[in-house]
């Protein structure tokens, strides 16, 4: 074990991600990007409350957004009540309404939920998830019909002066919430009952005969997970201002399920990774092109084919390399498969995009660019550079795998001999 | 009276018969692979958007037979190169890729054929109506939907009872490597049996894709009510699909057509009651509003109460 994962080591790391949160926004000070943060900061809680689920008690949930989406109305609709009755209330205390809500709605869902596992459990959230999301048009007055509920920041209880109308205060807010929230999720799996989490995703009947009841197991952390979840609704009801039926619907769940995948559900880091990551793709690529979503899915589906640790699991597990001192052995093999890996993503995101002008944007004529380089999306030359770089990337990909994956496994195998030894 | 009666009975009917054409398909793949695959409302919209576009080149006939042919071979190709890849990490991750499969053939049918509803019409041959009932009429495409997939249906069940082929699919359902020590390509009849749950998938969309409205929503629709199916009719259990499919399109067909809310039923018994009194979106609400959410009511009433399903056997 590293100093860094023992000890005085563990507080060093959490000092260095608070200074960092700190510091962000004197760094990256324009108005977009305080925005951004401030969405990575619930959206970083709101992954981390579903890996508690997924990653950590194997349960694989489709209507997640649930807690988060009843956390959120539930901080809306408080934050109404306050404004209205002038209750000496302070906005930071507010996320903890959503949260205290999403535990309530945890409790009640998750004691139905938890008495399967595995398949049907997931079926059960999407049939939970999509029966909220129905009961949005049915009940009014909670969920505000189609315009939803707005609310306003601003009109709670003003300490030392600061009213949370202007952005900068908000996100430093959400940082705090989020770096508690972090720590508390972190604490939660360092616990005995964290533990038994663990041991029931991987073996739940020997969790049964050690003595502990999988289904008791399984609802504690629903409903921790689901108080997490309504922290962060409340954290995105108070970015907002406004909340409407669709942040219970099936579309944010399948995104936080693309977050913490992608980033990695082995490891605590990886939500938060998929989730900055995932952030910043749905607000800057959205920008440069139109199928932005199914870059995002074709990633997923790769990262689910190749790489089921996620991205996160892809770094750490360069650690135990790092810590012996064998990361030079990977470096030419690794060398050798950027050109494959330049020459497929590239093929790819020109196939996506030239397609793309193609057929959606057929009105503007076929001229378009891409790379800094100016051509007719229907030209011949075009497609077949294309395919050529398609066909090339696959062909080169095939040969160097084995020794990358060869390098790599020397190399940690001469890691676990140097740390025997 | 009679007359919603007998309506509402053949459309509930008929809605049933094509959720079974569905569910049946999830059933196979899922009772022999264990993947449930949640891609497969996906493959019923590239049926309809396939069989659209042949109706646009050659007419609607053609596609009938060469759309769900043409979707069953890419969901054998599916199953050939992606299921078979993440098959070794277990469950969750042949879930996941299924899900992630779905996410991008939505966002692929949006950026081919847009975002808006496409005109599928129906055949001429068919634009009539069939017979006239209580000055309603009903239309023939209906009854040519319900044929088929009784049709279907029959064809499916003489499959798998009265062939061979269906005879070593019964067998690799519960007992996949016995069957490949006895020297069959159990493989081979993993990727048979996907590409026509598929094809099966795809038949449904070409001949509902007329009647109901061909859009890249209609994968996102129907999936939830398809998995309740299959849940509720007992993970496994082709007989229980055909029971749930049946009930699920009767239950939503009839609650469809009530307009009555407990504050009719409230008001009758001399209690009046209005949106302003306590829980009030809840009296107000007709049985027509609540229409959408009785499957899912249904789901975790079956799962409280009898967690295999109707007719399962199966425990996940």
């Amino acid at each position: 074990m590293s100093t860094l994962a023992s000890g005085r080591g563990h507080y060093v790391v959490w000092a260095v991600a608070a200074i960092v949160m700190g510091v962000l926004p004197l760094v990256f000070s324009s108005g977009a990007s305080v925005t951004m943060m401030s969405l990575m900061g619930f959206a970083i809680v709101f992954a981390l409350s579903y890996n508690m689920l997924l990653g950590q008690t194997g349960m694989l949930s489709f209507g997640h957004a649930v807690y988060y989406g009843l956390g959120g109305f539930m901080t809306a609709h408080a934050l109404n009540v306050v404004g209205a009755g002038k209750l000496p209330i302070p906005l930071p205390v507010m996320p903890l309404v959503g949260g205290l809500a999403g535990l309530f709605f945890a409790v009640i869902f998750g004691w139905v939920s938890t008495k399967r596992a595995g398949t049907a459990f997931a079926m059960i959230s999407l049939g939970i998830g999509e029966l909220v999301a129905a009961c949005s048009l049915i009940l009014r007055g909670f969920f505000g019909g189609e315009g939803g509920i707005s609310t306003s920041r601003t009109a709670t209880l003003k300490m030392f002066g600061i009213s949370f109308g202007p952005q900068i205060q908000v996100y430093y807010l959400i940082a705090a919430w989020c770096l508690i929230c972090m720590a508390a999720m972190y604490a939660f799996t360092r616990t005995p009952l964290g533990r038994m989490c663990n041991a029931v995703r991987d073996n739940p009947e020997r969790a049964e005969f050690v003595g502990y009841s999988t289904q008791m197991v399984r609802f504690i952390a629903f409903c921790v997970s689901g108080f997490f979840a309504g922290v962060a609704g409340g954290l995105a009801a108070i970015h907002y201002e406004i909340v409407t039926a669709s942040v219970v619907g099936a579309v944010p769940s399948g995104f936080v399920l693309l977050m913490a995948y992608i980033g990695g559900i082995a490891f605590f880091i990886g939500p938060i990774i998929g989730a900055v990551l995932m952030t910043a793709l749905q607000i800057s690529l959205s920008d440069y092109t139109g199928a932005w979503l199914l870059y995002v899915g074709l990633m997923f589906v790769v990262v689910v084919m190749y790489a089921p640790w996620g991205l996160g699991g892809l770094l750490l597990m360069h650690q135990p390399l790092l810590a012996a001192g064998t990361w030079r052995r990977v470096l030419p093999a690794y060398a050798l498969a950027v050109a494959p890996v330049l020459m497929l993503t590239v093929g790819g995101v020109l196939l996506v995009e030239t397609s793309h002008h193609l057929m959606v944007k057929a009105t503007e004529g076929p001229a378009m660019r891409l790379f800094w380089v100016d051509y007719q999306a229907n030209s011949p030359i075009a497609w077949t550079a294309i395919v050529l770089l398609l066909v090339a990337g696959v062909w080169s990909l095939r040969r160097v795998a084995p020794k990358v994956s060869d390098a790599f496994h020397g190399a940690a195998q001469e890691a676990r001999q140097r740390r025997a030894a | 009276m009679l007359e919603l009666i007998i309506f509402s009975t053949l459309n509930g009917l008929l809605y049933g018969m094509l959720l079974f054409l569905l569910a049946s398909g999830l059933t196979l793949i899922f009772s022999m692979m264990g993947v449930l695959n949640f891609a497969h409302a996906s493959f019923y919209m590239l049926g309809a958007y396939f069989g659209y576009q042949i109706s646009r080149f050659v007419g609607y006939w053609p596609g009938l037979v060469v759309a769900p042919v043409l979707v069953g071979v890419i969901g054998a190709l599916v199953e050939r190169y992606g299921l078979r890849t993440v098959h070794k990490h277990g469950h969750v991750a042949e879930l996941l890729f299924t899900f992630g499969l779905a996410f991008i053939i939505e966002e692929l049918v949006q950026m081919i054929w847009g975002k808006v509803p496409v005109d599928y019409r129906i055949p001429e041959a068919l634009n009539f109506s069939a017979f006239t009932l209580f000055a309603t009429t009903y239309p023939a495409f209906r009854m040519f939907m319900l044929l088929v997939s009784v049709a279907v249906f029959i064809g499916l069940l003489l499959l798998l009872t009265r062939t061979r082929v269906g005879l070593i699919i019964r067998a690799a359902l519960t007992h996949p490597s016995m069957v490949g020590a006895l020297g069959h390509n159990v493989p081979l009849v993993f990727m048979l049996v996907f590409g026509v749950g598929c094809g099966l998938a795809a038949l449904a969309g070409v001949i509902a894709g007329p009647a109901l409205v061909t859009q890249p929503a209609m994968a996102a629709s129907l999936g939830p009510i398809l998995f309740v199916v299959v849940v509720v009719g007992g993970l496994g259990s082709l007989p229980g699909a055909f029971i749930a499919s049946l009930l699920i399109g009767l239950i939503q067909t009839f609650a469809v057509a009530l307009n009555v809310s407990l504050a009719d039923v409230l008001a009758r018994l001399g209690v009046t009651v209005t949106r302003d009194s306590v829980g009030g979106d809840l009296w107000m609400a007709t049985v027509a509003q609540v229409a959408p959410i009785i499957p899912y009511l249904l789901l975790v009433l079956v799962l409280i109460f009898r967690p295999k399903g109707l007719m399962g056997d199966r425990d996940t």
